[in-house]
């Protein structure tokens, strides 16, 4: 028993709350949500380092055991991408004060925000597959409000595109577990991997595992179902579309995380085998589409996409490096991709404009911002030392190890692309003469600066010191590698 | 245009409290047998929209001026506060804990402390039915 595990969701909860009963002090919010984000991070951290000495933390909520009640499962892998969410959750906050607009603030920003997080640290900890269900539409509810809020015609017309496909994907969820459930009898996910382990997996459960994978796939953006994505993620302001970017759809990769290597792993020829062809069809649609745009916010957006596909195929390759490298590189992307989207937020607001072709010139005035870019593009794609370079390379061993050197390649070739696509905009953004007299101050540049500027310094720590953070990591892959230890934890035997 | 909407307005007068009424009922009866929070709040806001059909929004709020949307901040509050209740005692969150007791008039009776996570869900209900159901009002 250990409640630390579930307090990560507590604390936004008592947040948010306190929050709506304030919704017209708007400089009280801030404080509040800065100072909560600050103890979420604490609490985070805490609990990661508790999972590291002292193994899983688990807590049958009520008092309810497993596999009788819902437990709350704390894993290494879970802590760390919690604690990362908490870092990120902070970083956009800060840069929201300055761009988000009084309007938004004063229409329940903040609390929302706070619910946003309950619902992606929830996901990250239930153990309970309907549990997973309900993060899923908490965190679902709060991003519809996110995404529609201020109201312009785009958001409206995103919103309603980006409802429809989710209320379509979490009913598919939830069939798929009745299914499940009609099967083996539960749905704690340590007693589902057991009883699947028992009988071995037969083709129905097989069809089951291909269902989940079309819903998180839905969630997480991997091709054929990630046609939503650039354009709901388009339509909201940079702070809520770096929240989106960085930390939804990792929400459904990580329950691919999950599903793929605590439950379905025992027919891996066919699942883990489809999962490595959508993987490199993800990574190929998402060059082409960060290849092709001109516009800063599409660019981003679509490498989005390659992420979501790296890490997939790291999952699909189901080796020790594989899932180690996956899992370094999902909390490098979740923090570089935030840095980003709130950098070419900054880009969009000095030039009045998210096309290239109207940017130009910015390192002059704006030299801060145009390194801290060019810092962040490197990491993005994966040049040593900066973060993204060890997730990458200990896939690309996973992947030669087992022999897939298809995706090898592909996975070698989209971070050129990638590389390519950020430089571009470092390129036509940065250098060149300016196309516009652009007014921002510097000092109100450095205020939204600042937040990018962390992110973008913890992963910098995050890429120099992977030595220092190896050993958490590869705790969280043990977990995934052994299912035992999860099951164990969970049912206590 | 002007309504003649006598009988209903004398109808609700006596009605709304009878569902008021049922509602608590509902609400209180919720643990152990068919009811709750969720349906008695249900309840109660449809005899609250009873009375928004009958009379008008003005009158309703004049009537009862609460801003619903403090009302699903207190049910939160007071939903998780139970939650956490489990921190003070070092047991697992959301464990409830309850006891028989002899009141004079009610008897014998069983105090649960689920009914006040119940209370929560009651008055977020109650306060999100009624805000969804002023904003559509409001606008027309």
């Amino acid at each position: 028993m250990s409640n630390l595990s579930f307090l990560p969701v507590l604390w936004p909860l008592f947040t948010g709350i306190i929050l709506i009963f304030m919704a017209k002090k708007i400089k009280l919010q801030r404080w509040i949500s800065v100072f909560s984000s600050l103890i979420g991070i604490a609490l985070s951290s805490f609990l990661v380092f508790s999972v590291h000495s002292q193994g899983i933390l688990t807590l049958g909520v009520g008092s309810w055991e497993a596999p009788f009640g819902i437990v709350i499962v704390a894993d290494m892998l879970a802590s760390l991408l919690v604690l990362t969410t908490n870092i990120i959750g902070l970083a956009i906050l800060l840069h929201s004060f300055h761009s988000i607009g009084a309007e938004r603030e004063a229409n329940y920003y903040y609390p929302v925000f706070q619910f946003l997080l309950i619902g992606v640290n929830g996901s990250f900890l239930t153990g309970d597959l309907f549990n997973l269900f309900v993060f899923f539409e908490v965190m679902l509810m709060a991003s519809y409000v996110l995404l529609v809020l201020g109201g312009t015609k785009i958001q409206l017309r995103e919103s309603l595109k980006y409802i429809i496909v989710n209320v379509l994907s979490s009913s598919f969820f939830v069939i798929m577990v009745a299914y499940l459930y009609s099967i083996l009898g539960t749905l704690n996910m340590a007693q589902i991997s057991q009883r699947i382990a028992e009988v071995n997996q037969p083709a129905i459960l097989t069809v089951i595992a291909i269902g989940f994978l079309i819903v998180f796939g839905l969630k997480g953006a991997i091709f054929p179902l990630f046609q939503w994505l650039p354009g709901s993620y388009y339509a909201p302001p940079i702070p809520v579309m770096a929240l989106f970017g960085a930390l939804l759809t990792k929400v459904g990769i990580y329950s691919i995380f999950r599903t793929y290597t605590l439950m379905f792993y025992h027919d891996q020829d066919f699942t883990h085998a489809i999962l490595a062809w959508l993987a490199i069809l993800t990574i190929l649609i998402g060059a082409i589409g960060a290849l092709a745009y001109w516009d800063v916010k599409k660019i981003i957006i679509y490498n989005i996409i390659i992420a979501v596909g790296v890490i997939i195929f790291g999952i699909s390759v189901m080796n020790e490096q594989g899932l180690t490298g996956s899992i370094l590189y999902i909390i490098h992307d979740m923090l570089i991709k935030a840095a980003l989207f709130l950098l070419i937020g900054i880009m969009i607001k000095i030039s009045c404009s998210d096309d290239l072709r109207n940017m130009g010139g910015l390192i002059k005035p704006y030299p801060a911002l145009a390194w801290t870019f060019f810092i962040a593009a490197l990491s993005l794609a994966g040049i040593p030392p900066f973060s993204g370079f060890a997730g990458k390379l200990l896939i690309l061993q996973g992947a030669a190890q087992k022999g897939d050197y298809l995706g090898m390649a592909v996975v070698l070739l989209s971070s050129l692309i990638v590389l390519y696509s950020v430089m571009k905009i470092f390129m036509y953004g940065f250098w060149g003469t300016p196309k516009a007299d652009y007014r921002l101050h510097g000092a109100a540049v450095h205020k939204m600066l600042i937040p990018a500027v962390i992110l973008v310094a913890i992963s910098i720590l995050f890429g120099v010191g992977t030595e220092s953070m190896y050993p958490f990591v590869s705790q969280a892959a043990d977990t995934l590698l052994n299912p035992d230890i999860y099951i164990k934890a969970v049912l206590k035997e | 245009m002007k309504q003649n909407d006598l009988i209903l307005q004398t109808v609700t007068k006596v009605a709304a409290f009878v569902i008021l009424l049922f509602s608590a009922a509902i609400f209180l009866g919720g643990h152990y047998s068919p009811g709750g929070g969720f349906v008695g709040g249900l309840m109660t806001s449809a005899a609250i929209v009873l009375l928004l059909l009958a009379f008008d929004l003005k009158t309703v709020t004049a009537i009862l001026p609460i801003d619903y949307k403090y009302m699903i901040g207190a049910g939160l509050l007071i939903s998780s506060l139970t939650v956490a209740g489990g921190l003070l005692f070092g047991v697992p969150l959301m464990t409830h804990a309850y006891r028989y007791v002899d009141l004079p008039l009610l008897g014998h009776i069983s105090l649960h402390t689920a009914v006040l996570f119940d209370l929560g869900v009651y008055l977020v209900v109650v306060g999100v039915t009624m805000t969804i159901i002023q904003t559509i009002g409001e606008s027309e």
